[in-house]
């Protein structure tokens, strides 16, 4: 391919509120670009990983390059970003919009403006990224683009009137949308010949060519052979092969230079060499200065996990490298429970980090978990100076050691109707949220703001949120800093023995609310032994709360003849079956989905 | 000489009832005059069908169960009888039950049926009590009841059964224990008592699963039970099975035979057969079996499934059962559930204990691998 003319490229992204339509409006884009006919393409092309596509987000950010003929008779070079959907990814997401110079904003005819729409829209502006409304799925009864376009307008404060209303479902209008590509996304500028300086917004590890970046080149040019060196992780490489983004799959150039978009591959063996928002440069003709904006990710949950059959502990371990040499993110180092026998301590981004992780573990490597409750990383300030960031409840030190205890805060806004805005508050109420603010989108929805504790928010905020707002409200939040705070151990006790995996740390002003809680939802998931089992939840060694598990006095089946045989085996096989996913504890049989269902404690 | 033939007890179906009631899930339903002669007809052709089985066979006993055996005119159990009799050779003993609603029988009908070999009744009463009886949605009360009972004695039935239920909803220990005491009065020579079973598909899953508030709990449910043995023991009855109390040996050999896996034959809808270690279940859709697709499907039995019945379903019995090559494969196990007093031994017979029988789903799930 002749050298690019920067003027002919096209660098962008779609952001949108999950389900709008983000995925499918791709999807055309490649197909009308004629990179691929609707026949040869799978559904949603850029969610390659089985997990993306059915639970219809993106998890790692994607790219692709195609070809369009705009009607001015030029073709005209797109490169389109596909950024992760979540706000676990919030990192990744906005180093995936620096790596663009527009975005193409989906919002829904129907559901108009949410919160995660307005979290993308900001991180695009703050990325000084131009903004181009569509208004999709017009196509639905329901919609009603009008509504939708002012409250881009008024709520956004970008211009709307003359977006695209389209149906990416069926096609209707996208056209429309490819033209103004070319005329609203700026093209990208940057000098070819200035020293090399390149954004790394996400890399992946393949078995034979080792990680594969994919950058922006901002400024500069890099080919094969060049030296390049990652500013923050100092790595350094020989670039072996560079090219761009065909539809699932590389192909190879002969260079990458300014306002471009593509890969290198340099025989580079880990992703943590290769850090999201790092710059790459060259070593022999280094840039002066590292793009803005780089962080090291950190892991924001915490949580156990188990093989449920002890002998694939090995077997996890293996699992857990493969998965971290494409996952920088993902952290973990081995732990014991007397409980569950020999895991992992795992940090991640997120609850969908862990889940998917946690998913992936279990599909791609068939392994069996038990996972004990998330928990966030606290600090403790101890009487002699020390600070630890705690991420097992169990290592917490003496209480007589500890001077004081912090808890990471997030800034969350939430977006909801009208009708719900009491419950939503006294949620976050219960949830010893600090309300900030609320301000009204339009008469029937506001936008209410709050700073809530980390640990309040991982289990089930988001369910609690859904169930209380009939599935209307949205949730966006961002991490806001460590604030000191009256923290303890709640600890369970099962039969009299306690039992570490069910440990974890819980705000003074809650602790009996959870313990009580915690034992009733125990007590429901414990099955009967032949002997009563007291459950008990202590802080401090004082007992807040207890349960008692009946002891079994009759399970009998009245009948059995002729006929009933076969039924009646299945039923003592189902019995027997229940056994075998249980742990043993002193002389207590728990199931394993005990450990984590009882994180589930909201009953409203 | 001649070789010794095979037990083998046949069991037959009929699906048929006045009135659905609200606990069954029998597979049994009100159908036309006309359904039922044509089902007749269709079991007639195919016991026919078996007859190869005669020859390695000799039958130790018969029953009627359903469904409500006794909707059907006298002549059609007849006709069934007929056609076994020609085909298989019969115990001179043979042990001949047929299950009755006492809201379906007069003289002539009980009269009839004894004529044509039956010789053993077992009458569905399940309380004494009208008011259960309605819940139940039973089709007689407890006088229509005595009617047909007293009926059967003077058509010359000196077998009968009478099938009882406890924990039912609003039952009482008292009011159960009324039904015992006035059932007791009457002297039958087998009574079964069951606990009420909440099934899936039924009324009374719709209306007491998830509800056990509405039922007795299961504590007074223990009660009932304990209350059943005492009081037929006192009355002459011994427990034989977790469930059924029999007089001096009138227990019922046909269910025995299927605690001891004794071979069976089932004809009818929904049948189960155990043949040579062969378990068949036939059709069990009744416009297919009408149209001659009697056979369903069927399963050879591993040796570890035959291991795991032996114990499962022989420990059902009181008097339990020799492990004898089994013993040393649940050594460790027979150990355990003696220790926790679940299980003891006599006469090198294991047998489940009070606490055993209490919890037996517990102890019987532990023989399956």
């Amino acid at each position: 391919m002749a050298k690019a003319d920067q003027k002919k490229i096209r660098n962008f992204c779609i952001v949108a509120h999950i389900d709008h339509g983000k995925s499918t409006l791709a999807d055309r884009i490649i197909e009308k670009t004629g990179l691929l006919t609707s026949r040869e393409m799978q559904s949603q092309v850029l969610d390659n990983m089985d997990l993306e596509r059915e639970r219809g987000i993106t998890i790692k950010a994607q790219a692709v390059r195609t070809v369009y003929k705009a009607k001015d008779g030029e073709e005209y070079i797109f490169n389109l970003i596909d950024t992760p959907g979540h706000v676990d990814f919030n990192y990744e997401v906005s180093r995936s919009l620096a790596a663009c110079d527009g975005a193409i904003l989906v919002v829904d005819a129907a559901q108009g403006i949410e919160a995660q729409t307005l979290a993308n829209v900001y991180l695009a502006l703050d990325n000084d990224l131009d903004v181009m409304p569509v208004i999709n799925k017009i196509d639905l009864p329901s919609a009603d683009p009008e509504r939708v376009i002012d409250e881009i307008e008024d709520v956004i404060g970008i211009e709307a009137q003359d977006a695209p209303l389209i149906s990416a479902k069926t096609g209707q209008n996208v056209d429309e949308v490819l033209e103004q590509i070319v005329k609203k996304i700026p093209a990208p500028s940057g000098d070819p010949d200035a020293p090399l300086q390149a954004l790394i917004f996400d890399s992946v590890y393949d078995s034979y060519k080792g990680v594969i970046i994919f950058c922006r080149i901002k400024e500069g040019t890099v080919k094969k052979g060049t030296q390049i060196r990652m500013m923050a992780t100092k790595a350094e490489a020989e670039v072996v092969e560079i090219g761009y983004f065909g539809a699932g799959q590389f192909i190879p150039c002969e260079e990458l230079s300014a306002g471009m978009v593509g890969y290198i591959t340099g025989s580079i063996k880990n992703v943590k060499d290769t850090r999201v928002g790092d710059t790459v440069t060259d070593c022999l003709n280094p840039c002066k200065e590292p793009l803005p904006g780089y962080k090291k990710v950190q892991s924001m949950v915490y949580c156990g996990l188990y093989p449920a059959d002890g002998a694939k502990y090995p077997d996890l371990r293996d699992a857990l490298e493969k998965l971290q040499l494409n996952d920088a993110a993902l952290q973990f180092e081995p732990e014991t429970s007397v409980a569950l026998g020999f895991g992992f301590r795992c940090g991640f981004l997120g609850l969908l980090h862990l889940e998917i992780i946690q998913e992936r573990l279990e599909r791609e490597y068939n392994l069996d978990l038990v996972t004990t409750a998330p928990g966030v990383i606290y600090r403790v300030h101890k009487t002699n100076g020390d600070m630890i960031e705690l991420t097992n409840p169990s290592n917490l030190p003496d209480p007589s050691e500890i001077e004081y205890m912090e808890e990471p805060m997030v800034s969350a806004e939430i977006m909801v109707t009208s009708e719900f805005i009491g419950s939503i508050m006294d949620l976050c109420q219960e949830r010893r949220g600090v309300y900030l603010g609320m301000e009204y989108m339009e008469e029937s929805r506001a936008l209410l703001k709050y700073d809530l504790p980390l640990n309040e928010i991982i289990y089930d905020f988001f369910d609690a949120l859904k169930s209380r707002s009939r599935g209307y409200a949205s949730f966006d939040y961002e991490f806001k800093g460590y604030v000191q705070s009256e923290l303890a151990k709640l600890d369970i006790l099962i039969n009299k023995e306690e039992v570490d995996a069910l440990s974890f740390i819980v705000h003074k002003a809650s602790a009996y609310d959870r313990g009580r809680k915690m034992c009733e939802k125990l007590k429901d998931e414990i099955p009967r032994h032949l002997f009563e089992i007291p459950i008990q939840a202590a802080v401090g060694g004082k007992i807040i709360a207890r349960e008692t598990v009946k002891a079994m006095r009759k399970d009998v089946l009245a009948k059995c003849y002729g006929g009933d045989i076969t039924r009646k085996r299945k039923l003592l096989e189902k019995q027997k079956e229940g056994k075998k996913r249980m742990r043993q504890v002193g002389n207590v049989e728990i199931p394993q989905k005990a450990f984590m269902s009882v994180l589930k404690l909201d009953d409203k | 000489m001649r070789t010794e033939k095979q037990t083998l007890e046949l069991y037959i179906h009929i699906p048929f009832c006045v009135r659905k009631c609200a606990y069954c899930d029998f597979l049994s339903a009100p159908a036309s005059r006309k359904t039922q002669e044509a089902y007749v007809e269709c079991l007639l052709k195919e016991i026919r069908r078996s007859a190869e089985l005669s020859g390695t066979y000799e039958v130790s006993t018969v029953f009627f169960g359903g469904g409500t055996p006794s909707i059907l005119p006298e002549k059609q159990i007849g006709r069934i009888l007929e056609q076994l009799r020609a085909q298989f050779s019969f115990r001179e003993s043979a042990e001949i039950t047929l299950e009755a609603n006492p809201g379906t029988v007069d003289k002539d009908k009980l009269r009839a049926y004894r004529d044509a070999g039956v010789n053993r009744l077992s009458f569905g009463l399940q309380s004494a009590e009208d008011a259960e009886l309605r819940l139940l949605s039973r089709i007689h009360t407890w006088r229509q009841f005595l009617v047909s009972y007293t009926l059967a004695r003077e058509a010359g039935f000196h077998n009968i059964n009478i099938d009882l239920m406890s924990a039912l909803p609003g039952q009482t220990e008292e009011s159960y224990q009324k039904t015992l005491e006035r059932v007791l009065h009457l002297e039958p020579e087998h009574i079964s008592a069951y606990s009420l079973i909440i099934e899936e598909g039924t009324p009374f899953y719709e209306r007491y699963e998830g509800h056990p508030e509405l039922l007795p709990s299961e504590e007074e449910e223990r009660r009932m039970y304990v209350l059943t043995k005492e009081i037929l023991e006192s009355g002459g009855y011994r427990r034989y099975e977790i469930s059924n109390y029999a007089k001096k040996d009138r227990e019922c050999r046909h269910n025995l035979g299927y605690w001891e896996r004794t071979d069976y034959k089932g004809y009818g809808l929904g049948a189960a057969s155990l043949l040579h270690n062969i378990r068949f279940t036939n059709q069990t859709d009744l416009s297919e079996y009408l149209h001659g697709n009697f056979a369903g499907s069927e399963e050879k039995l591993t040796d570890q499934a035959v291991r795991e019945e032996y114990f499962f379903l022989g420990l059902r019995k009181t008097e339990g059962i020799d492990p004898g090559i089994y013993r040393e494969y649940y050594r460790e196990l027979l150990k355990k559930l003696k220790i926790q007093k679940l299980l003891d031994e006599k006469d090198g017979k294991i047998y489940l204990t009070e606490k055993g029988i209490d919890l037996s789903n517990y102890v019987l799930a532990q023989f399956l691998d």
